[in-house]
Order: structure tokens, then C-alpha cells, then sequence
């Protein structure tokens, strides 16, 4: 680009041909090259649930071969998803609640509540099935916003608001209960409705309960209103920047209210899958699952520090613990290891979000 | 007017010290007061102690593993100058030394359910012969298969930490169906080949279930369960259910439950071993009177380093040689 001038040639303005020869960018950013470990680490950055799937299919895989055809069957595939429903539903819940940067741990406590006032009613009092089943959406959707109050209005933090309402909650179960499980039969002759979710569809080997379809359906349906509705978008800006969403024009309260309301109806919903799953109501059933409900949802890649991962990694985080449960147990693996391998589970799957949260933009 | 309150309250606290001093008074503690197991516990005691002419006070730990409340609660006990104490420990180790003081104090402490570690913590200890209870209902089983070498056992235990009411119902029974044990504190340790698997349950119908469905799986010609209690039992039947099995396998359980009776009742549990917390509190307070009036502390069971508080197999299927209720009579003795 230098072309340079004869001296004989050089008048006063010449110094100024050496900006041609200059650097003519305002301003730029070093070139740099991905390595193959960057390009991963952006690729995962960009599709949260990539991990999550991968280690499900992995570990499908991985199984199918240790375990063999006792593993990877129809039957017991399908089983794994019936195994994982009620968590999974819970696990629903927990995304939304996690996705605004908060945790619940309460979601199960508000569960079998839910479970033990509509079989009360429906089994012990009389009241027609369906209308025992709307008294428990409605009244954990009043759980849940007893939750968002707490929260937003006397501007608890979600840990210690859900860890005094869990215990309550609780509390109120085994009272009402009498801390007695409601029999099978009893509610097979009295309301046999409560039972629906356990009813099976058989193709082939497989055994696929109306509770697997509706876990299913349940994500599906709080993925497209988390990803295709206004409102999902302020869920996610809610939780990734609470200021910033305020000074956007988002009504913060008013859509943490509305998430924490949603996840206690979520868990009104999974009050009934629960008690076609067990078959029986169980005031004592479930004790671990809001934590069983975190564990899903981390795994599944959804960041504890809001607004980031897609509901449906809890889907296949629960479903991983459900594999990983089957598979051990399968290839004849001690309870206690089972336990031991879903602690590093959780372990690896936080040390990978952080590691992707780190990647340059 | 200060004064005068300050005046009855102090003549309260020297009206209620004579009281005690006249009077026997006893505590119980249980581990919860939600459990029906205990609150039958309760009943007994109560009902004892008015018969008796004893003045009892109950106190309850807010969850099953509450050390601390049952601590406060033991303390209280010494400090209102009580006789003894019937305790239910929510840790057999952790709670060891402060009913060491209790006795110390001169109290009589007597366990009940649960004993301590080591047992002789506590003056005596009345509780369930768990090895017993689980020995009848797999004698029972074996007497009731056709062929109990073809078996197929499923064991659905409570839960990993191989606590003692987990281990000793699990080897006794067997131990009675005639299954070589190895160690008698250790679950699944055994080698014969009938055994399919363990599982845990949580001792609830959701744990039962899922313990079910996982060792069908590993075998689905199971035809004999054993489960930790009747909740377990419950599930595991929904899970034979769920796959139209229920006719193949033979359900036993352990408890004594007023549903698990019921239960057998239906049909879904075959045989049960019932335990009688009702008989263990009465029982206490009869200790203590008798420790008040004579200064006499109870004695073990023959052979036994506890006082055993009996248990009765129940079902509806009897076989010769081995003694056991109805559910119809279980019905009139059951818990909660």
C-alpha cells in the first residue's frame, strides 16, 4: 500500500500521503480464533438444553449396553417415564420459580397437601370428584400465591419464604390426614376419578400412563407460553435483570406473582397425577421431592441465577435421574451408590453452567 | 396490685410443688405426636396413668429425628421432679446422655419402641420383638407357598442407613422362611438364589410402588414380598396391579395399622405382624407406679435384652402350627 515518494518530489503536504499507509479501522477486536473447546462452549451457551439431552441419550446408551435388554426395553423405558412423572410435574413448577432467579421448596409440601384435601373431600365427605379436584387446583394456586406475597409484597427472599411455607404446609397435611394414608379401594369405590392419571395405554410392551402424557403435555404447554407469549418474555427478563425489566416497563411484581400463582396450580395438577401414580393418597409420600424437583431442573441446565435454560431441560433432567435410578439399579448397583452418582450428577451439571456462563460474547 | 399477682402466683407454684410432692407424676415423650402409632401411644399412657392415679405429661418432638425438643423435654421432666420417664428416642445415641442424667436424678427411664444404643441407657426397654415379628409372617409364607424352593422374593426395606427395626424384620423373616441370614444386622448380604432383590421404600405407598416396579423388573416372577410395614405393602400391590399380577405374589408386611388390617382384610396383604404401642405405654406406667411404691425396676423378657410387649400374626388364610388373629378380631386391637 506504501508507495514511496522521490525526495526530489516532496512538497509540505506530502507528510500526509503516511495516512493512506495507516490503519484506516476505528476500531476493532483482536481477531481471535475459537479453539474447539470455545466453539462447544458457545454452541452450549446458545442451546441450553443441548447438554441435558446429550447426557440423557448418553446415558441411554451407556446403559443399554451394561444393563442390556432388561434396561433398554419398551416396558422399561416406559416405566422410567412413569417413574419420573410426578417429579417431573414438580419439576414444572420449579423452572418457573427458578427461572425468576428464586427457588421453591415448597412445591411438593403443596402437592400432597393438595392431594390429602381432595381426597377428603371426595373419599371421606362426599364431594362429587371433579368439583374435590378444582378445590385443589384453586387451593394450590392460593398456595402458591401466598408464596408471591410473601415475596414480592413483604419482599421475603423465595428461600426463606418457601422454607417456612414447606413446613406449613406440611403441617397442615399431616393434621388434616391424621397422618393416615387414604387406601386404594376406598378411593376406587368412592371417587375413582382422583385415579385417572394412573390408568395405562398399552402399545406393544410399552406401557405409557395418562400421568407420562401429562407430564409431557404440561411442559410443552409452559414452553410455548415462556417462548411465544409476552408474558414468558417478562418471566425471563424478570429473572435474568429484575431492575432492568422495572426500567423496561415490566410490572415485576405482578409477573412474580403471576409465576409463583401458575407453579402452585402446576402443583394442584400434580396433586392429581400423584394419587393415580401411588395408587393410594399418602400424607407421608414425597417427603424429598421439591428437593428431587431442584435437581431435575439443574440438571436439566437451567441456571439457579435466573433467565436462563429452557423448561425443557427439567424435563430431561428428570428423566436423567430416572435413567440413572433404572440403570444402576438394573446393573445391580447398591442404593447407596445410586444416591452417591445423582450427588455428582448435580455437581457436574452446576460446574458446566457456570463454566458456559462464562463464554465471550 | 402487682403485689397481689405476684402473691397468688407465688402461692400457685407452692400449691402445685405440694402437688408433686404428694403425687407420682410421669412423662412421655414420643418422637412426634402426628404419628398414629403414637398417638395410640399416648391413649394408653394417658388412660393408664388416670387409672393408676398418675399425673402424666406428654411432650412430642415436631418431626421423627427432633433431638433437641426431646432433649428440653427430658430436662423439663427432671426439673418438675417426675418419677420416670417413658421416652421414645428420635436417636437412639444422640439422646443417651441426657437420660443418663435423668437417671442420675433418680429417675426411672424406660424406652419404649425404640431402644437405646447401647440398650442398658435407658432402665428397660419395652418395644416389639422385631426379629419375631418378622420370623412369623415368613414362616407363615413358607408354610402357605406351594413349593417355597421355587420362591421369588422381593424384599422392599425402608430405607439405606440399615437402621435396626430395618434389618431385624428383614432377616427375620428370612430367617423364618428358612433362608440362610449371614449377618443378622446386615440386609442383603444373603446369597440365595430365591432372593430376586432389595429395595428401599421409605416405609410409603409412593416408595413401595416404585421398589415394586424396579425388582419386577429385574425379575417379573416375583411371588413373594415382603414389606418394611402396610404403607410399602399398599404400593406394592398398586405395582402388581399396574402390570395384572396381583393374583402371582404373596404380599407380608409388618405393623399392625388399622388400613394395613384392613388391608389384609381385602385381601391385598396375605399375613401381618401386629405390634401393640397401646401395651408398651400401659406397660410403662405400671413400671413406674411399681418403681414409685417399691423402688422394684422392671425386669427383660427371658432370652431377650428388652421387655418384650408381644406381637400377633394376622390374617385370613391361618395355617396349622402357627397361631394368628383374624382381621375381623385385629380389627377390635389395631393402631390408628
Amino acid at each position: 500500500m506504501s508507495e514511496t515518494i522521490p525526495p526530489t518530489r516532496r512538497s509540505a503536504q506530502d507528510f500526509e500521503t503516511a495516512v493512506d499507509s495507516a490503519d484506516r479501522r476505528v476500531a476493532a477486536f483482536d481477531p481471535h480464533r475459537r479453539g474447539p473447546v470455545e466453539k462447544l462452549q458457545h454452541v452450549l451457551h446458545s442451546n441450553p438444553t443441548l447438554v441435558p439431552v446429550i447426557v440423557l441419550l448418553g446415558a441411554v446408551a451407556v446403559f443399554g449396553v451394561v444393563s442390556g435388554s432388561k434396561f433398554f426395553s419398551a416396558f422399561n423405558l416406559t416405566l422410567i417415564m412413569q417413574q419420573v412423572s410426578i417429579i417431573g410435574i414438580l419439576a414444572a413448577a420449579q423452572s418457573l420459580i427458578v427461572l425468576t432467579a428464586g427457588i421453591d421448596l415448597s412445591v411438593a409440601a403443596i402437592m400432597v397437601l393438595m392431594s390429602v384435601i381432595a381426597g377428603n373431600l371426595a373419599v371421606y365427605s362426599g364431594v362429587p370428584a371433579f368439583l374435590a379436584l378444582i378445590i385443589a387446583f384453586v387451593g394450590g394456586t392460593a398456595a402458591g400465591m401466598f408464596n408471591g406475597f410473601l415475596v414480592t409484597r413483604v419482599k421475603l427472599p423465595p428461600f426463606i419464604t418457601t422454607l417456612g411455607t414447606w413446613s406449613i404446609f406440611y403441617a397442615l397435611n399431616l393434621w388434616l390426614s391424621g397422618a393416615q394414608s387414604i387406601r386404594s379401594q376406598d378411593i376406587d369405590s368412592a371417587a375413582p376419578l382422583l385415579k385417572v392419571f394412573g390408568e395405562t395405554i398399552a402399545i406393544g410392551p410399552a406401557r405409557i400412563t395418562y400421568g407420562s402424557i401429562l407430564m409431557v403435555l404440561v411442559f410443552l404447554v409452559l414452553w410455548y407460553m415462556l417462548n411465544r407469549t409476552a408474558w414468558g418474555r417478562h418471566v425471563y427478563a424478570v429473572g435474568d435483570d429484575a431492575e432492568a425489566a422495572e426500567l423496561a416497563g415490566i410490572r415485576t411484581g405482578r409477573t412474580l406473582m403471576s409465576v409463583y400463582a401458575l407453579a402452585g396450580f402446576v402443583c394442584g395438577i400434580a396433586a392429581w397425577a400423584s394419587i393415580g401414580r401411588v395408587g393410594s393418597i399418602s400424607p407421608q409420600a414425597f417427603y424429598e421431592g421439591n428437593l428431587q424437583s431442584i435437581t431435575a431442573v439443574v440438571i436439566g441446565g437451567i441456571s439457579l441465577f435466573g433467565g436462563r435454560g429452557s423448561i425443557l431441560g427439567a424435563l430431561f433432567g428428570a428423566l436423567i435421574v430416572g435413567v440413572f435410578q433404572s440403570g444402576l439399579r438394573l446393573a445391580g448397583v447398591d442404593v447407596l451408590w445410586q444416591v452417591f452418582a445423582i450427588g455428582w450428577l448435580i455437581i457436574i451439571a452446576v460446574a458446566i453452567d457456570q463454566w458456559i456462563r462464562k463464554v465471550s460474547a | 396490685m402487682k403485689t397481689l399477682f405476684a402473691g397468688s402466683a407465688l402461692a400457685l407454684v407452692l400449691c402445685a410443688g405440694t402437688a408433686y410432692a404428694e403425687d407420682t407424676s410421669a412423662c412421655l415423650i414420643t418422637k412426634t405426636d402426628t404419628n398414629p402409632f403414637f398417638v395410640k401411644m399416648k391413649e394408653g399412657a394417658s388412660a393408664k396413668a388416670d387409672e393408676l392415679g398418675i399425673e402424666l405429661n406428654t411432650y412430642a418432638g415436631k418431626i421423627d429425628g427432633d433431638v433437641e425438643t426431646q432433649v428440653a423435654a427430658v430436662e423439663s421432666c427432671i426439673a418438675a421432679g417426675a418419677k420416670g420417664i417413658l421416652i421414645t428416642p428420635s436417636d437412639s445415641r444422640a439422646l443417651a446422655p441426657v437420660v443418663g442424667k435423668a437417671r442420675e436424678a433418680g429417675l426411672l427411664v424406660i424406652a419404649l419402641d425404640t431402644p437405646f444404643e447401647p440398650i442398658d441407657a435407658a432402665d428397660a426397654t419395652f418395644a416389639t420383638d422385631n426379629f419375631l415379628a418378622g420370623e412369623l409372617i415368613g414362616k407363615w409364607a413358607a408354610a402357605k407357598m406351594e413349593d417355597p424352593s421355587k420362591a421369588k422374593i422381593a424384599l422392599l426395606d425402608l430405607n439405606p442407613s440399615q437402621v435396626s427395626v430395618d434389618y431385624l424384620r428383614d432377616n427375620g423373616f428370612l430367617n423364618g422362611f428358612g433362608i440362610d441370614i449371614k449377618d443378622p444386622t446386615k440386609m442383603g448380604d444373603e446369597d440365595d438364589p430365591r432372593i430376586v432383590g432389595n429395595d428401599v421404600t421409605n416405609g410409603n405407598e409412593e416408595g413401595g410402588r416404585t421398589a415394586m416396579e424396579n425388582l419386577l423388573q429385574k425379575d417379573p416372577e416375583v411371588n413373594l414380598v415382603y414389606t418394611i410395614n402396610e404403607p410399602a405393602a399398599a404400593g406394592a400391590y398398586e405395582a402388581l396391579k399396574a402390570v395384572g399380577l396381583e393374583g402371582q405374589a404373596l404380599i407380608v408386611s409388618v405393623d399392625g395399622g388399622c388400613p394395613g388390617v384392613r388391608n389384609v382384610e381385602a385381601g391385598v396383604i396375605g399375613a401381618t405382624s401386629m405390634q401393640f404401642p397401646l401395651k408398651m405405654a400401659s406397660m410403662g406406667i405400671e413400671a413406674i407406679k411399681a418403681f414409685a411404691d417399691s423402688g422394684e425396676k422392671p425386669q427383660a423378657s427371658e432370652g431377650l435384652e428388652f421387655t418384650n410387649t408381644g406381637v400377633e400374626l394376622v390374617t385370613d388364610q391361618p395355617v396349622d402350627g402357627i397361631p394368628s388373629i383374624t382381621s375381623q378380631e385385629a380389627l377390635e386391637k389395631c393402631w390408628g
